[in-house]
């Protein structure tokens, strides 16, 4: 009988390791859905997962899914590093897709390059103001951010509807809760001929690297680390927590309001009531099995891609129902999380089978 | 703008109605919050309970397998995360959150054949002499008999925490696994069967939503009632009796402002669908300002990971 | 004809023999002594008897007869009771749920609260059963856990380090209740390190050192350092006699009052001393007294009015941490892992923790990682912590070690005032002789040193001042050298002792 025993400090080989583990573990449940679902497992997989590397359009759209993904995990996993739980990156995507919209719109057709900085700086504001709310609330009156953080996504999402069927609603669209098409000067460039990769792919990545060094070097990024790790420690060390609850939500709040900014002014092009798909919420996921780290969070992010842009093609190739590739994600979260043990145990076969202990077994400094 | 189509009886019958699920979700999320464990997969747990029992009933025609099978589905799923948070140690948040997204996901999975079908109606209590009683008799004596289940359940967990040595065990590990283990009592095997309690009456919720509140399967129909129910469990500072309230509170928030979205109010439908969310905020609010009465209700060891250390 | 017989009982840990072979034999009406110093193996040991841990290899006897418990329950069932050190009692509930929580059907009611007021009165414990135990003092929540074991009137009683929490009459008055139990045919089984304390109340003691039994002995005929060196297997000399120091005052307290941040939290009440440079004050009195409280006063965790702390003039209380540190206040905290240490980081960055704004690690809020490395080190160096390098993580370390690069850490900086609470809590005799030297050195370079300590012999080694905490308040400091242990008992009982 394999039992588990705690490793002295946690193994850096596992907590890279586990990932990877994950996405191996869930493939093999993927296969197992699949399968359950009467589509030959072998070709959905090659769909989701080989074919978008192979077809230069999917490739392309690869960046366009994982660009937002990536931008709203960087911020995430600052505050799910500091124990700050944002979980309505969602809300805060739709706030800023709605404010720099707004812009977008009040100033139609009118050209100019400043238009595409403004509409990034309402996009950033609004996202920062709504993730700043759970903030207040909980420096203020200790309220729960995770409950507070996530009512905030119905409210965001009724108030797109509000706009996109009131102030912002197209005077020409036949009483559609949309919005006018923007104009060329409030769309983002596009970076490659014939694909939807804009420019906001470029500000990502620069992103993640700003975020990488913000982690590793800044003393930031260390009292974040810190915060999370042991709150008391951060508290000896000097960190004052409240600073870092409303730092942590208003930047995670920001970028996913960027993210919000860059969708309705990329792929999207308009206000409507459909924009938000869910990003925010697998963002979360983006950002466990990123590690909570930058870089990590760039490589889960390109995997997560995988599953929107192959999950479409095995949607048409295939017939498999949309909700198969959330179950997929979901699974993924699991396996991760489930993995997530070997970091910190190992499995070990006792030597002696005669007398298996009763329990685990206590850490040897107590005994 | 006509008031006067509100019918304050039918608007109260329909309120407990519409608390129920809540009511159901938010009882079995404190019996798991009072062992010590934050499961913040209501959610995931209360659609998959929807879809279950709605598919369950229509199959079978009969609401009360599909109940059963509701209860089930959400046992089930809990038991995966008491798994991974029990026994595989994993972060309670983010297991929840996990819980959550799978929910949401495999109950449209589930749910693509059933979209758009009227599930077999759950008959009505009709309890004779009662339920013929002017106004009280609409008012309390004509539901079905999970809206009683559901009260009886608040009545019964009250019992439990209070007055049965269960139930002072279970805030024994909710207080302090350690202490607990010291004493020998099984802390895992404990939790374990609080989080299935706690699947299982979030399973039922769902259900209630599908089979009798709504009645049809719509994909993300819970939308948010199992976070609400998490909001509630605060709101009663972990006492049964007052989940009572806040379910009722919230349940007349939703129907007032689906009565006034009938009634054509100017502010629009958006405005109005906001309330209960708006609502949920400032409840949250108002119960958590006093941190050292909020500190003393809630279970000191919430949230917290538990490993046999002797 | 002995109540409980051990024979061979071996347990093993990976990497660590916990106990090896070990003979343990104890009568009715005995009071049995088991000493050690911390990982000794006694934990382990009585885990066993209380069938929390199941032995590799050895049996157990109880009256003759094989004694195999599955688990806490079954060991109750055979008349074997605990009485915990740490994490037994649930703050949240009350004295009668906590004590029905402790037997088998235990319910609470009319019948359990009259059965809890016999009990403690007939053996002068005095508890009401419907207080909630967090608004316990430490003997008071100690009372509760031997009223819980005595209401299954066992045969074998089982007492984990029990007056480390404890004021001298309470110890009194502890074990005038162990010897009405003993007089009553009740085993005892104490353990414990202090040895005036066995040498007082026990008939007989197990020694144990590195997991193995090295001597059973008669306490009263034997010395404290006889029993010392045995426990610690080498002679010990002397601690040396302190110089009386006066400096220029370096810290002013003054009308020091905190309300408590929490529901079971102690607040500190007018407190009021003066420290003078290379002076070590010592600060006793029992846990949870105001001694976390009063630690976080003065590293800037907590602030205060501006004019109640000054150092050297300059009023403190609104700083915190780091601008204190900047001015010369260093700090260590009880709790090692968690609140001086973030238990899954590296050394190194655990010396950035504290140490950055002194040691200069982080020029313009970049970390220099390098630098902090060598930093780490070097304390790592100087304090002979025990660890395969820097980079490993806090929790890696064994206690004792961990608290040398915690209070190496500090003492590294070169602090004008130190402050340390329980410094050598926990730590093996050769660590805490080590620890109490860098002290001293560091208050012989002129620098204020204030240790917050439960170890009341530690206090009278290196103190040339001693004061008390009790409930919040300080009880006058008074020169360490000259008090009588009569005077230091008034003082722990808040009692202001005339110079």
């Amino acid at each position: 009988m394999w039992r588990l025993e705690a490793r002295p400090e946690p193994s850096r080989a596992m907590l890279l390791a586990t990932p990877v583990l994950a996405v191996a573990l869930t493939l093999l449940l993927g296969a197992a859905l699949f399968a359950a679902l009467g589509k030959d497992p072998v070709a959905a997989l090659r769909i989701i997962f080989l074919d978008p590397l192979l077809d230069p359009y999917a490739r392309s759209e690869l960046l366009v899914k994982g660009a937002p993904l990536v931008l709203i995990a960087l911020g995430l996993s600052l505050g799910f590093r500091a124990g700050v739980w944002n979980i309505g990156a969602e809300g805060q995507f739709i706030m800023g897709a709605v404010a720099s919209g707004a812009v977008a719109l009040a100033f139609y057709d009118v050209p100019g390059l400043w238009l595409l900085p403004l509409m990034a700086l309402a996009g950033l504001l609004a996202g920062a103001a709504w993730g700043l709310i759970p903030a207040f609330l909980k420096i203020r009156f200790n309220a729960n951010e995770i409950l507070v953080s996530l009512m905030l996504v119905y409210v965001a999402e009724q108030f797109l509807i509000a706009m996109v069927s009131g102030p912002l609603r197209d005077p020409q669209g036949f009483n559609f809760p949309l919005s006018r098409l923007f104009h060329d000067s409030a769309l983002l460039p596009v970076l490659i001929e014939f694909t939807r990769v804009h420019a906001g792919v470029l500000v990502t990545l620069v992103l993640v690297g700003l975020f990488w060094a913000l982690m590793r070097w800044h003393v930031l990024g260390f009292s974040i680390r810190l915060m999370g790790e042991a709150p008391r420690a951060a508290a000896f060390a000097g960190v004052r927590p409240n600073r870092i609850v409303a730092i942590s939500l208003g930047a995670s709040g920001a970028l996913a309001g960027l993210a919000g900014m860059f969708e309705v002014a990329g792929p999207a092009g308009q206000l409507a009531p459909a924009l938000p798909v869910g990003y925010g919420f697998t963002a979360i996921i983006v950002a466990f099995l990123g590690r909570l780290n930058p870089l990590g969070v760039l490589l889960a992010g390109g995997v997560m891609a995988l599953t929107y842009v192959g999950g479409e093609g095995a949607q048409f190739g295939l017939g498999v129902p949309a909700a198969a590739n959330e179950v997929f994600r979901g699974m993924l979260l699991f396996s991760l999380l489930a993995l997530n043990i070997l970091v910190s145990f190992r499995l070990v076969r006792p030597a002696r089978v005669a007398a298996p202990a009763p329990r685990p077994d206590p850490d040897p400094q107590e005994a | 703008m006509d008031f006067s189509a509100l019918d304050p009886v039918a608007l109260i019958a329909s309120l407990l109605v519409a608390a129920t699920p809540l009511i159901l979700a938010a009882t079995g999320e404190l019996i798991v919050e009072k062992a010590g464990v934050l499961n913040l997969g209501v959610e995931g747990m209360m659609i998959l309970g929807a879809i279950a029992g709605f598919a369950i009933t229509v199959e079978s025609e009969s609401p009360a397998l599909g109940f059963a099978a509701a209860a089930l589905a959400g046992a089930g799923l809990a038991l995966l995360f008491g798994v991974l948070t029990q026994m595989l140690l994993s972060n309670q948040v983010a297991t929840g959150l996990a819980l959550t997204l799978f929910g949401l996901g495999l109950a449209a999975l589930i749910g693509q054949p059933y979209s758009g079908i009227k599930p077999p109606s759950t008959p009505t209590l009709d309890i004779p002499g009662l339920s013929d009683l002017p106004v009280l008799g609409r008012l309390f004596f004509s539901h079905d008999a999970v809206l009683y289940l559901a009260l009886a359940l608040v009545a019964a967990s009250w019992w439990f925490l209070t007055r049965m040595r269960g139930g002072l065990i279970l805030r024994a590990v909710g207080e302090s696994h350690d202490a607990a283990h010291a004493l020998g009592y099984p802390v895992v095997a404990i939790r374990l069967a609080a989080i299935a309690f706690g699947g299982a009456c979030a399973g039922l919720g769902g259900a209630y939503l599908s089979l009798i509140r709504v009645p049809q399967w719509t994909e993300g129909m819970t939308a948010g009632a199992g976070w609400i129910a998490l909001a509630i469990v605060v709101f009663a500072s972990w006492k049964p009796w007052r989940v009572l309230l806040g379910a009722w509170l919230f349940g007349g928030v939703t129907i007032l402002q689906l009565n006034l979205q009938a009634l054509g109010l100017e502010v629009g439908s958006a405005w109005l669908s906001m309330t209960p969310y708006l609502m949920t905020i400032l409840v949250l609010v108002l119960i958590s300002a006093d941190r050292s009465r909020a500190a003393l209700n809630a279970p000191a060891s919430l949230g917290r990971v538990f490993r046999a250390s002797s | 004809m002995s109540l409980l017989r051990l024979t061979g009982i071996t347990k093993r840990y990976p990497g660590v023999t916990a106990n090896d072979a070990v003979d343990l034999e104890i009568a009715a009406g005995e009071i049995h002594a088991l000493l050690g110093e911390n990982g000794a193996g006694k934990s382990t040991l009585v885990k066993t008897i209380y069938g929390l841990v199941r032995p590799d290899a050895g049996r157990m006897q109880l009256d003759g007869a094989v004694y195999t418990p599955a688990g806490p329950a079954a060991a109750r069932a055979a008349g074997i009771a605990m009485v915990f050190q740490h994490f037994s009692l649930f703050e949240a509930l009350s004295v009668a749920e906590n004590i029905a929580l402790g037997m088998p059907d235990g319910r609470t009611g009319a019948a359990l609260s009259e059965r809890i007021r016999a009990v403690a009165e007939g053996y002068g414990l005095p508890l009401n059963p419907d207080r909630l135990v967090g608004t316990l003092s430490a003997g008071e929540r100690q009372r509760v856990e031997i009223i819980r074991c005595l209401l299954q009137s066992p045969r074998l009683l089982i007492m984990d380090e029990p007056t480390s929490v404890l004021t001298p009459g309470e110890v009194e008055q502890l074990f005038a209740t162990l010897r009405k139990l003993a007089a009553e045919g009740v085993a005892i089984l104490y353990i414990s390190h202090k040895l005036d304390e066995i040498r007082t109340l026990c008939d007989r003691a197990t020694i144990l050192r590195g997991g193995q039994v090295v001597a059973v002995a008669d306490p009263r005929a034997e010395t404290a350092r006889s029993l010392a060196e045995r426990m610690i297997g080498r002679v010990l000399a002397a601690p040396a006699q302190l110089e009386p120091v006066r400096g220029e005052t370096l810290l002013e307290v003054s009308g020091l009052s905190l309300p408590p941040s929490g529901p079971f939290s102690t607040a500190l009440r007018d407190i009021g001393f003066s420290l003078a440079a290379g002076e070590i004050l010592g600060i006793g009195g029992v846990a949870g007294n105001g001694q976390e409280e009063l630690l976080a006063a003065l590293s800037g965790e907590r602030r205060t009015a501006p004019g109640t702390l000054r150092l050297q003039g300059t009023p403190l209380g609104a700083l915190g941490p780091n601008r204190r540190r900047a001015l010369g206040i260093c700090t260590a905290p009880e709790e090692r892992l968690g609140h001086a240490a973030a238990p899954e980081m590296s050394l190194t960055e655990n010396a950035a923790l504290s140490a950055m704004t002194r040691a200069k690690l982080a020029p313009g809020g970049m970390i220099r990682w390098r630098a902090t490395a060598a930093f780490a080190a070097q304390v790592v160096k100087a304090f002979d912590v025990r660890t395969a390098g820097v980079g490993h993580a806090a929790r890696s370390l064994s206690g004792g070690n961990l608290q040398k690069f915690v209070i190496g850490r500090e003492v590294q900086q070169r602090p004008i005032l130190f402050v340390v609470n329980q410094p050598s809590w926990g730590v093996d005799a050769a660590a805490a002789t080590a620890i109490r030297a860098a002290l001293v050195d560091l208050a012989a370079q002129g620098a204020g040193v204030i240790a917050i300590s439960q170890d009341l012999d530690e206090l009278m080694e290196i103190s040339h001042r001693f004061a008390t905490l009790v409930a919040g308040r300080l009880v006058a400091p008074r020169p360490t050298p000259g008090l009588s242990i009569d005077q230091i008992g008034l003082m722990m009982g808040g009692a202001d002792v005339a110079a």
